[in-house]
């Protein structure tokens, strides 16, 4: 179960140290929401810790947009390679691996590992492309449940995720509320507003009307549509940050030190973006950036009750921790209030913390005193015998 | 535990030791009550509810040490500012909304009380009495604000905007509408005082409801 190697003894302290992927292969179809089937699927995850005999201490990391199963640790290849929420999760970290069992995974259409729109459908021996199936957040519920399944892991301690990944937290609680002792919802709506479509909208639009697009079907071209790529990175970074971080980090500070009167890089915040947006699509797979932009905008567990929080929540058992950041504009505190007072209205167990925390959407990923403070006293609170 | 309520930051409420309040709203609690305590602190009044009386709920509180303190304390918490009022909770949602030493320190007393007895069937509040013999003298005789056990500040860094005694209170209920059901004053070891409460009594604490029409 463990997949931390010898080497980690070698790592900085409190890093889970060298960690390898591992693969499972589902054969058993699975009923998607949009009412498309996938018949079979492979998961990537990762697992750091070791599972106790109870079974009792397992917790399931959701990654939000760009992230994946690399939860902590670094590749035995690329020391470089830190785990995307490294700075919570190790032996001692706030999410303490010396008494968790942590699994983070790959969702589904992803681009990581995990079967998706870039992987090869066995039906027909070509990239899925176009054909690969909408994808939302009771899907990859449903997805990661199987993976628990084969990992046998009957009930989590806690799930835990920030952003799309808290989304993930709070569906489980609802889809399976036996399963689910604990969800820490981090940075978290109940559903996007408007105007979060209305930004994921303009990334969808900046792939699909770029030339190499090809309709979704890139691949057979050998081509990948990166300027669109580009556009959408660069445009979701500037929802991530707050106006103050960027004027805090960028002000208007010029590359060269004097305005140039071209279109060229001028300001930092260009070079920023562009390098963002550069790096970023050699990476990743604009389908699945497609379909999570899709899955976020879907997410609305109250719409099935009439659009009221709480009777869906209504269902779930878990006992909650739920925070957010001052600065978050994206998801703002008051998105985490209405999770609150949906929780509360039904008397369930629920902290919250309302972080005071200059970065915007992306503190989630910061490694903020207060903020991992809270998160520790709450895991500590945890039993795990 | 102890390691977190002993930070550094200024506290509204009074050290436990002084809590003789605490063992009073204890009393009154129904087994199994569910209760909303703001102003919560480190959690230390709703795990002994818990503890003691099978109650649960949420307790509110504004500071970041406390919010870690009562997570450590296993209680729920919410972080908010009491100012903005209770707009996160239903009407009579709550058995008991409990005020213990906060109300002192609150700059919107009539809308927070009027928000209390909304959400709560009833409501509890505890409140140093500012008519203490002790604070009288200091001021009586020494001229100086008083600081007392209860009252533990200095004028320039009191959290405490509003002082008031026992009289102005039952006062402020009558105009207000406000129910007195029952009254407990005690004295600064937390002994009930019948005599002169007002004079005698460092600490009082009431349970309210809104009254009926």
């Amino acid at each position: 179960m463990n997949s931390t190697t010898p080497a980690a003894a070698l790592a900085a302290p409190g890093s889970v140290g060298v960690v390898t992927a591992k693969r499972v292969d589902f054969q058993r179809p699975l009923p998607l929401r949009s009412g498309a089937v996938i018949d079979r699927y492979e998961l990537a995850y990762e697992s750091y810790g070791t599972l106790n005999a109870a079974r009792s201490n397992a917790v399931l990391v959701c990654h939000a947009l760009n992230a994946s199963h690399h939860v902590a640790g670094t590749y035995a290849e690329d020391p470089r390679s830190v785990g995307w929420w490294d700075n919570l999760v190790g032996p001692g970290k706030p999410l303490g691996t010396d008494r968790f069992f942590v699994v983070g995974v790959n969702n589904l259409g992803g681009c990581h590992g995990s079967t998706g729109p870039a992987s090869i459908n066995p039906a027909t021996g070509r990239h899925w492309g176009a054909q690969f199936p909408l994808v939302t957040v009771e899907d990859w519920v449903e997805a990661q449940a199987r993976l628990a399944d084969e990992l046998g892991i009957e009930r989590f301690a806690a799930v835990i995720g920030g952003s799309l990944g808290a989304m993930q937290a709070l569906q489980w609680t609802i889809s399976h509320p036996e399963r689910v002792r604990h969800a820490l919802v981090i940075a978290a709506a109940p559903k996007l507003s408007a105007q979060n479509i209305a930004f994921n909208e303009v990334a969808r639009q900046a792939i699909t009307t770029d030339p190499d697009f090809h309709g979704g079907d890139y691949y057979a071209h050998a081509v990948v549509p990166r300027r669109g790529l580009r556009l959408a990175r660069m445009l979701g970074h500037i929802t991530y940050l707050s106006d103050d971080a960027m004027a805090e980090k960028f002000g208007r500070a010029l590359r060269t030190g004097s305005i140039k009167f071209n279109f060229d890089v001028e300001f930092e915040i260009e070079s920023y973006l562009r390098y963002q947006g550069d790096k970023f699509s050699e990476y990743f797979d604009a389908n699945t950036y497609l379909r999570i932009t899709k899955a976020l905008d879907y997410f609305d567990p109250a719409a099935e009750c009439g659009g009221d929080l709480a009777k869906a929540m209504a269902r779930a058992k878990a006992g909650f921790l739920v925070v957010s950041f001052t600065s978050d504009w994206r998801f703002s505190p008051a998105r985490s209030r209405e999770i609150v007072k949906a929780l509360v209205d039904n008397r369930l167990d629920v902290s919250y913390a309302e972080i005071d925390a200059p970065h915007g959407h992306d503190a989630f990923l910061m490694d903020d005193e207060r903020y991992h403070g809270v998160v520790r006293a709450y895991l500590d609170g945890i039993d795990v015998r | 535990m102890s390691a977190e309520s002993a930070n550094g930051t200024m506290t509204v409420r009074p050290g436990r030791a002084a809590r003789h309040d605490f063992a009073a709203i204890a009393r009154w609690i129904r087994s199994g009550a569910h209760v909303l305590d703001l102003g919560c602190g480190d959690g230390t009044l709703l795990r002994t509810l818990r503890e003691t009386r099978a109650a649960n709920g949420y307790g509110i509180e504004i500071d970041d040490a406390k919010i870690v303190a009562s997570v450590r304390n296993r209680v729920n918490v919410i972080q908010s500012n009491l100012e903005s009022g209770l707009s996160g909770f239903e009407s009579h949602s709550f058995d008991y909304v409990i005020l213990s030493q906060t109300l002192q320190a609150v700059r919107h007393t009539e809308d927070l009380l009027r928000e209390m007895l909304r959400v709560g069937r009833e409501g509890i509040v505890s409140f140093p009495n500012f008519g203490y013999w002790r604070l009288r003298t200091q001021i009586l005789l020494g001229g100086r604000m008083p600081v007392s056990k209860n009252l533990p500040y200095e004028w320039y860094n009191t959290p405490n905007v509003h002082l008031f005694t026992i009289a102005d209170f039952e006062s402020f209920c009558v105009a207000h509408g406000i129910r007195i059901l029952e009254r407990i004053v005690m004295n600064e070891r937390g002994e009930r005082i019948g005599f002169l409460p007002n004079l005698l009594g460092a600490v009082a604490v009431y349970r309210l409801d809104a009254g009926r029409a």
